[in-house]
């Protein structure tokens, strides 16, 4: 809480008006509205991706199914400024697959589904082992096809895990820097996102601005993360005896 | 409907599950595939539900050759010794829900449901989730959610395993009567003999994945086919390589000579007979199961040494 309060003590350090100029400024605007729907966009795909991906890691066998589950992590291992670098050489001007798209939107969504992936596939997959598997047999011994089975029995009981990794994502996706730092190429209006933007106002002696961008986007993380929260607590109703 | 097993035989990796398995079930009949854990029932029940395929033989349901059926199409109810209930769904739900998957009208999915809800005696509990169940309850919900799409055959795995004794005793009785109220033909699945003989007509006993006997609850307990059998259905002594029943043992205060002998040692009294333990000279243990006017006849008390006399014995050729 320390930190909050310090956070929103220094954004109004130079008053009411000046944290609204600062908040309102174009360039703020372009870079929250940039950074808050990239993370949603991301945190959405990686929903059904990071799903997708936790559901062959427990129900299919493969080989080199442990290598990849390992490799899963890689994000949560990896300095993001590395990651950041890897897409760049990947994914840059001189791609060795010829796919440049450094300094653009995409390049921003694709170093976030990099980084965010993880979230979603290790909160899944602990709900989709732990899932009764008697309870997909009674499914279908009273009629019910694979489809069906997975969307009335299996997708009601993983829906918390994937609400959850969702949240987990969006909130890293809004706060990421490092991966994003060197291949948005930072561009205002196009590609700059409001960390950094942030880190921008303090290098141009702008703390207070500063400080009132990361209110706005610590406002909008709160409310993301309780929104998701309340949608939880609504699908896990029946376990509450 | 009649289901009749022929020679099926599942292996899973090494283990062999089931061999040469064959039982005929007659259509309206009430069945205990019965035998000690690993003896096969549970994959044979699996097997009749498709909920596994087997290796080798075929499944044939109301004549018809089943073995390639999905479990969807064979009209079986099943359930589950751990309920496997919809636990994000409300009892109702649980039940309608194979209804709903064959698309029924509304109206006659809502009879149905209160219809069964009153047979299982849930009318109360039908907008309550399974977590706000006790386990009687919830088996009877798992038993009301299979039969609602009428099957053909209701298919029971251990359904009193999870639950304690009283219960367990409560909801026998009541499958029985069930069994008498709906008639469609059941199998279930035990390791309780007492379970068995208590609710079963036919009882088919399993061991390493072979049946051992098929028969009703007398035939088993006065002609067991095989030592296992005399074991596992009722309790039993072994004289020798002769085996006899305890309540077909007497006993004789002054053994004649040359007759075998025996050490008391404790005498228990239930109702109607008397359960006397005994230790034969070799050390090997003997029950004998008495009528209190004989135990009051004899005199009998602990540490008195008695002659022991079989009134019937039978020897089963080794295998």
């Amino acid at each position: 809480m320390l930190p909050i309060a310090a956070l929103v003590w220094a954004s109004r350090s130079d008053g009411t008006q000046a944290f609204w100029g600062s908040v309102t400024s174009p360039q703020a605007v372009a870079a929250l509205k940039l950074t808050v729907g990239a993370a949603f966009i991301v945190a959405v795909l990686n929903a059904v991706l990071g799903t997708i991906t936790a559901w062959v890691l427990v129900r299919d066998d493969f080989r080199g199914k442990s290598v990849i589950n390992s490799i899963i992590d890689l994000p949560f291992a990896l300095p993001t400024i590395v990651a950041g670098l890897t897409l760049l050489a990947l994914y840059g001007p001189k791609s060795p697959i010829g796919i440049d798209i450094a300094f653009t939107r995409t390049a921003i969504l694709a170093a976030l589904m990099f980084v965010t992936l993880p979230f979603v596939v290790r909160t899944v997959q602990p709900v989709l082992t732990e899932i009764d598997k008697e309870m997909e047999e009674a499914a279908k011994s009273l009629g019910a096809s694979e489809l069906t089975t997975f969307r009335r029995v299996i997708f009601p009981n993983i829906l918390p895990g994937i609400l959850s990794g969702f949240a987990l994502a969006f909130a890293k996706a809004v706060g990421e820097i490092g991966s994003l730092v060197i291949i948005s190429g930072n561009l205002p209006y196009k590609t700059e996102v409001s960390s950094v933007f942030i880190l921008g106002q303090i290098e141009s002696g702008n703390p207070a601005g500063a400080a009132a961008v990361a209110v706005v986007l610590l406002v909008i993380s709160f409310a993301i993360l309780l929104g998701v929260g309340a949608i939880r607590h609504f699908t896990t109703r029946h376990d509450r005896a | 409907m009649s289901i009749h097993v022929r020679n099926v035989s599942k292996s899973f990796g090494d283990f062999s599950a089931l061999e040469g398995v064959s039982v005929d079930v007659a259509g309206g009949s009430l069945t205990a595939l019965l035998g000690p854990s690993g003896s096969g029932k549970s994959t044979l029940l699996r097997i009749i539900a498709g909920l596994e395929t087997p290796d080798l033989g075929e499944i044939i349901i109301a004549g018809e050759d089943a073995t390639g059926v999905r479990v969807q199409d064979r009209n079986v109810g099943f359930v589950f010794q751990h309920y496997a209930a919809f636990k994000h769904m409300t009892v109702r739900d649980n039940i309608a829900f194979g209804l709903k998957v064959r698309k029924r009208p509304k109206a006659e999915i809502r009879e149905k449901v209160d219809e069964l809800l009153k047979l299982v005696q849930l009318e109360a509990f039908g907008h309550r989730y399974p977590a706000q169940l006790s386990g009687g309850q919830r088996q009877r919900m798992a038993l009301a959610r299979a039969l609602a799409p009428n099957p053909e055959v209701l298919l029971l795995d251990e359904p009193f395993g999870a639950l304690d004794a009283r219960v367990r005793a409560e909801l026998r009785d009541w499958l029985r009567r069930l069994h008498e109220e709906v008639h469609v033909t059941t199998i279930f699945v035990t390791h309780d003999q007492a379970e068995a003989m208590d609710v079963a007509s036919q009882i088919v006993v399993m061991n390493h994945g072979r049946v051992e006997q098929i028969g009703d609850p007398t035939q088993l307990y006065d002609e067991p086919a095989s030592e296992f059998v005399m074991q596992f259905v009722g309790e039993a002594n072994r004289l020798g390589d002769r085996w006899v029943r305890p309540h077909e043992l007497d006993l004789s205060p002054d053994p004649a000579p040359g007759a075998l002998e025996a050490q008391i040692e404790r005498v228990t009294r239930y109702g109607f007979d008397a359960r006397i333990e005994l230790v034969t000279a070799d050390g090997s243990e003997l029950l004998v199961q008495v009528t209190r006017d004989r135990l009051e006849e004899l005199e009998l008390v602990a540490g008195q040494i008695v002659g022991v006399v079989a009134l019937n014995e039978r020897t089963f050729a080794g295998r």
